[in-house]
């Protein structure tokens, strides 16, 4: 029993030792929730660097992405976070950089590159101090089955109206699923419904700031009108979407057995792994006699620097090759889907992402009103838009009641709203 | 004399000291933490002030998280209910046909039933949503099979049924414990009695209710207060088959989901420690009073019968 006890201790100080020791000396660690990208960062992304800073190791080392945010506060509160930590959008990296943990990237040369929009997601409210570099954006639309439309005979859908007037034909000739969404996992009807349709109504970033503001409330016209489409879209889900979940909406696509596809742009990767499915998109259609189109263009990732790093210069430098023109190029190509937020102009080879890409030029761009400051209270409006939005494609509650609902529960706490 | 004193005291810390350690260190402390941390608030930076009972207040006042914990509480008890009617039942009906005499393939059948216990969660949610699943599920054509294909519901995403659903699936997977506690003391059921009983000319389900079930209602309180103690601790099902969000419309939260949520935070909701220590400590409260009432309302009428 001695022994062993005494083997333990002695094995623990090792793994102890050991992992000190990977913590400096001329190494950076990446934090991440996208250990999807792994294959990428290790194989692409740190070669390239290292091409032209052969001297600076870095590691990727990432975690699952439901357990990233625990895991990330335990390892900054024990002090053994890495020194390069991948940002979440708004306030959870807002919260990090309140605590002490992110240091403050304003003088980072770099920075000039990004526009203040892709600053947003972290940047203080005051709009003073940005502490991520912005890193990628993921851009919201439908993808279809090219066969699908071919075989009914359509053409992709300009205007809602026609939108419908093909999931109808769709519906008709029942060879195909017409519309992939499920309600099960809940965000998939805010993400992929409320915020991708949304923008065309609220007129993307005014109504967000108007929300914010205070001068719009969320029981106004554009979002009763966002969710009267929603409350259409029951008839052309596939059966029993309720208890649909997320990875089911994918393979129900992918294998094929699907038209349209409600999505975000990170799929392209996904549905191009499987390979069965000939892809196209196009971008959410706005209602009849509109003339201009928003998207969501959602600010996803950042990069931040960990305010204890022991190797901060190191990390400097990286997260200004990070600004760079050539780590643009590289990411947007090795995932497509995820579009580099910097004002280099790239070229992406992936012909459904470059599509994806291309509504920036037609379209003007926003992110999901739910994501800044209007999250922040309880209750939280993101949760009540997941809860609400899947209410009402479940035809379990009225358009009226779900923006009603909303609008109380932002109310109660969010003193522009009251 | 005084020798031995200290040898006596020697002796107590010898015995009952690593226990004390052990549990104080991994019991006693943990659950004292959480409940100061319950007393306390964060404010923006992180800093955390003493507030008293001021998150206990916000939990049973304050619409917000009054709804949603009186919600989960229901939800819960529901749960509980479906386990007692259904788990135990079936656990106590499986033990006594398992201690019939002659049976054959008796190991097996244990072995069988209690196999889904030992499984993990995760492979339990992710099994049954694929059966249960409207896309590709088998159980619709089971249904159909039967000829009562026109039942079929996607039945995990209706706030009618998803709750009753996600109780039977964890009724399948639990069952082997009642199953393995009673008949452990089925077979502690001397063989006099029932020989006695077989002479006096009774059936086997005459002697299953009038002598066997009797001699086990201990084992009965301690299956079902142990179904109380887990059911109210539920979460990892829920969590595994609907997520954190625990939907359609809050209508499979349990306390577990919800402490969750408050605790760690979700999507952009931020984790409060303080705020999920509070409904941590209000679910050993409800717990404790459950158990109290059991100890004292029905444990001590309970005798143990000697032979």
């Amino acid at each position: 029993m001695g022994k062993l006890r005494l083997l333990k201790i002695a094995l623990a100080a090792t793994t102890l030792a050991a992992t000190m020791a990977a913590a400096h000396a001329g190494n950076l660690k990446i934090e991440s929730w996208r250990n999807d990208d792994a294959d990428i960062w290790n194989s692409k992304i740190i070669p390239a660097f290292n091409k032209s800073h052969p001297d600076i190791k870095v590691e990727f080392a990432p975690t699952a992405p439901k357990e990233y945010n625990a895991a990330l506060n335990a390892r900054l509160a024990g002090g053994t976070a890495g020194d390069l930590i991948t940002c979440r959008p708004f306030d959870a990296s807002l919260e990090l950089f309140n605590k002490g943990n992110l240091a403050p990237l304003n003088d980072l040369k770099g920075m000039a590159n990004f526009s203040d929009v892709a600053k947003s997601a972290w940047t203080t409210d005051d709009g003073k101090t940005t502490f991520c570099l912005p890193m990628a954006s993921v851009i919201h639309g439908f993808m279809y089955n090219k066969d699908a439309l071919k075989k009914v005979g359509a053409s992709e859908p300009k205007t809602m109206e026609e939108f419908y007037a093909l999931l109808e034909k769709l519906k008709k000739d029942g060879t195909y699923v017409p519309l992939v969404l499920g309600t099960a996992d809940q965000w998939e009807s805010a993400t992929m419904g409320f915020q991708n349709i949304g923008p065309n109504y609220w007129k993307g970033e005014e109504g967000r700031n108007a929300l914010i503001k205070g001068t719009q409330k969320l029981t106004d016209a554009p979002y009763v009108a966002t969710f009267k489409e929603l409350a259409k879209w029951g008839p052309y889900l596939g059966s029993g979407y309720q208890a649909q979940t997320y990875p089911d909406s994918q393979n129900l696509f992918s294998l094929g057995k699907a038209a349209i596809y409600a999505a975000g742009s990170w799929d392209i990767s996904t549905f191009r792994a499987q390979g069965n499915v000939p892809l196209g998109a196009f971008k959410a259609p706005p209602p009849a006699g509109q003339s201009d189109c928003y998207i969501s263009d959602h600010t996803d990732i950042g990069i931040g620097l960990n305010a204890a790093s022991k190797n901060a210069a190191d990390a400097r430098v990286f997260l200004d090759w990070m600004a760079t023109s050539e780590f643009a190029e590289i990411f947007a190509n090795s995932l497509p889907g995820f579009f580099p937020l910097s004002n280099a102009k790239i070229t992406v080879k992936d012909d459904v992402a470059a599509t994806f890409l291309s509504w920036r030029g037609e379209c003007k761009s926003t992110i999901r009103n739910s994501y800044q400051i209007l999250s922040r209270g309880t209750p939280n409006l993101e949760n009540e838009l997941w809860n609400v939005s899947a209410q009402v494609i479940n035809a379990k509650m009225s358009p009226e009641d779900a923006t009603k609902q909303l609008q109380a529960g932002l109310a109660k706490w969010y003193k522009p709203q009251q | 004399m005084i020798k031995n004193n200290a040898r006596r005291l020697f002796l107590l810390i010898f015995f009952l000291g690593p226990a004390v350690i052990v549990y104080t260190i991994f019991s006693v402390y943990p659950l004292l933490a959480t409940m100061s941390l319950s007393t306390f608030t964060a404010d923006q930076s992180g800093v955390r002030h003493f507030v008293g009972l001021d998150n206990y207040i916000l939990l049973v006042i304050d619409k917000d998280w009054r709804d949603p914990f009186w919600n989960a509480f229901l939800n819960n008890i529901w749960f509980f209910i479906i386990h007692m009617l259904v788990q135990n039942p079936i656990g106590i009906a499986i033990a006594g046909l398992l201690s019939l005499p002659r049976l054959k393939f008796r190991a097996t059948y244990r072995t069988l039933i209690f196999t889904p216990t030992m499984l993990s969660v995760v492979i339990i949610g992710f099994s049954w949503n694929l059966i249960l699943s409207p896309l590709w599920g088998i159980s619709e054509g089971f249904l159909k099979f039967l000829g009562l294909g026109s039942l079929f519901q996607p039945w995990l995403g209706l706030e009618s049924s998803a709750l009753i659903t996600i109780g039977l699936i964890s009724v399948w997977q639990f069952v082997g414990i009642p199953l393995m506690l009673i008949y452990a003391a089925l077979l502690n059921v001397p063989s006099e009695l029932v020989d006695a009983a077989r002479i006096d000319g009774l059936s086997h389900l005459r002697i299953f209710f009038s002598v066997k079930l009797p001699l086990i209602a201990p084992t009965i309180g301690l299956v079902s207060i142990l179904t109380f103690v887990g059911n109210f601790n539920a979460f990892d099902l829920v969590y595994s088959i609907k997520g954190a969000l625990a939907g359609p419309n809050f209508s499979t939260d349990l306390l577990g989901t919800f402490f969750y949520r408050t605790f760690f935070g979700n999507q952009l909701q931020l984790g409060s420690p303080t705020m999920g220590a509070t409904i941590a400590t209000a679910m050993f409260l409800i717990i404790l009073i459950g158990v109290c009432v059991y100890l004292y309302g029905i444990q001590r009428r309970l005798e143990r019968h000697s032979f």
